[in-house]
């Protein structure tokens, strides 16, 4: 019994701690461009600033919107943070991750998304429409590609619980190169996911080529505030999933003690940190691409993926 | 043989198919010669883990002749052709890249699966290297066939030849004599193609393959 309630503190907690750093990573992100270029730059804690001014301010519904329109917001922001609460990010085997594995995850986002797009195309602005089109065309090859590293890595591990995925990551599965290609595959499809630079740029609404932005252009207030965290917490989940697959050194294995799992949190910030520098640099050194060239860019993902896949087959026959 | 060397065998021999897949993927002419240069440098890499695995001196030979002419010469060379030439430097694809990446994906399981059944005696690492090796020189094919300039048709030619130096140094027991054979002919087989390229861009003024198509006399 006290066992559950811990379990049930600790998931509470994982969860109050992802949300809680989601802007924090944002802002960190854009400190860290900020000073590439030479910039002063926002201070770090600008996102909670924007975050807590926008939930002050009114929110303006156009007079063209649907129920779902106002709906759309928090759908999203659910979809998102429960998703980000299945994923280990300090511990392995928290309450909720036995209920749902890896393709759980890839479903709850991929219905953020449909609401997200269906919210665009609602109000029947030109803008919307476009955003809308084209995160469907987008997430028509992150899905697929998502899936086909999902695969690879359950062949590997044994499961497509993330628990039992990062346990087995943590013991140890030898050198293989398709976790390589899966890494750099997932790499891909969150850059793409998330409208980071190669994609999507996120610092700006005022190009023609904005994906994310166009999408959510009709929305003030408070929607806009919660839909900016969920995409804060879209960044965190991603990068948490990348840092549980494929560095969960230092985790907590479950049924660890409590000060195992503090230490865990302090090295999954940490580890946090050093992903959000690197995005940082990753972005300022590399150009937006043109948006014909992205279905080009996930398809390298795509193909990536599954070739892993086949040749993570012919080590297996051979075996 | 031992859990490890298996492991990295492997990974190199992946990483070259991998990088045959980068060679299509890429469409700018001075990229293409890195990761053709790349390719090479995994290739010697991979002969040369054979090398230390099998025991075998003269494997070590080969990965440095491979090293030499496929990883310096050869893109040396192309580099200065293709200045020289003044070559309009994006490539064209015939079809587009995704699908030209999907047919290579059916290239590599169509040799997986027709390898590991082909060669059921032999031990795993020979069996894969083969099955490997198989999936570069068809991969090198598919780009000669997908690409219209010249230049590229060449690169995707040298990268058909890497299949078989790595098919060759997984089979136990290729003499260095042939091998070396093999390296010089492709060498001379590349002077041949450059004096191609040079009298193809002087007559044509390009080195779009397309070009050749009014020339080729009497058609059914």
């Amino acid at each position: 019994m006290t066992n559950i309630a811990v379990d049930l503190v600790f998931q509470f907690l994982q969860m109050t701690v992802v949300i809680g750093l989601a802007p924090l990573l944002t802002g960190l992100v854009r400190v860290v461009k900020a000073r590439l270029q030479r910039r002063r730059g926002p201070p770090l804690l600008q996102p909670y600033r924007d975050l807590a001014r926008l939930a002050r301010k009114e929110a303006v519904v156009a007079d063209s919107a649907s129920w779902l329109f106002r709906m759309a917001p928090y759908l999203v922001f659910a979809a998102t943070w429960v998703a980000a609460a299945l994923i280990p990010t300090f511990a392995t085997g928290l309450l909720f991750s036995w209920s749902a594995d890896l393709i759980a995850i890839v479903a709850l986002l991929g219905s953020a998304r449909f609401f997200l797009a269906l919210a665009g195309l609602d109000v029947g602005t030109s803008f919307g429409g476009l955003g809308a089109s084209r995160e469907a065309m987008f997430a028509s090859l992150a899905e697929p590609a998502m899936i086909v590293i999902v695969f690879s890595l359950a062949l590997i591990a044994g499961s497509t619980q993330l628990s039992t995925v990062a346990a087995a990551m943590t013991a140890g599965v030898g050198l293989r190169v398709t976790l390589g290609m899966a890494l750099i595959a997932l790499v891909i499809v969150a850059v793409a996911e998330n409208g980071r630079i190669p994609v999507d740029n996120p610092a700006t609404h005022l190009e023609l080529t904005m994906v994310h932005e166009a999408m959510i252009l009709e929305y003030s207030g408070r929607h806009l505030a919660v839909i900016e965290l969920a995409s804060m917490l879209k960044l965190v989940l991603y990068v948490s999933l990348i840092i549980c697959v494929f560095a969960p050194w230092g985790i907590a294995i479950a049924d660890a003690g409590i000060g195992d799992r503090l230490a865990g949190a302090a090295l999954y910030v940490a580890k946090l940190g050093v992903a959000g520098v690197l995005l940082g640099v990753f972005e300022t050194s590399i150009a937006k691409m043109r948006v014909f060239r992205v279905p080009d860019f996930l398809g390298a993902a795509l193909m990536l993926g599954l070739l892993g896949a086949l040749l993570l087959f012919v080590s297996r026959t051979l075996k | 043989m031992t859990g490890l060397s298996f492991d990295v065998s492997h990974l190199l021999a992946g990483a070259l198919v991998l990088v045959s897949f980068m060679l299509l993927y890429q469409t700018r002419l001075f990229a293409l010669l890195n990761v053709f240069a790349l390719q090479a440098v995994v290739l010697a890499l991979s002969v040369a883990w054979q090398a230390f695995v099998q025991d075998a001196i003269h494997l070590y030979v080969t990965a440095a002749i491979a090293f030499a002419f496929k990883a310096v010469i050869i893109p040396v060379a192309l580099h200065r052709i293709i200045s020289r030439l003044g070559i309009h430097r994006d490539v064209e694809n015939v079809v587009g890249i995704g699908p030209t990446m999907l047919a290579g994906l059916a290239l590599v399981a169509l040799s997986i699966v027709v390898m590991l059944r082909v060669v059921n005696e032999a031990d795993a690492l020979a069996r894969e290297d083969l099955a490997f090796a198989l999936s570069v020189v068809l991969l090198g094919m598919l780009m000669m066939v997908v690409r219209r300039n010249a230049v590229s048709m060449v690169i995707g030619f040298m990268s058909l030849e890497n299949g078989l130096i790595l098919a060759a140094a997984g089979a136990k027991g290729m003499p260095l004599v042939v091998e070396i054979s093999v390296a010089f002919s492709v060498l001379v087989a590349f002077t041949v193609i450059g004096v191609f390229l040079f009298r193809i861009s002087e007559r044509f003024e390009t080195v779009d393959a397309r070009a050749l198509d009014q020339f080729q006399g009497d058609r059914l």
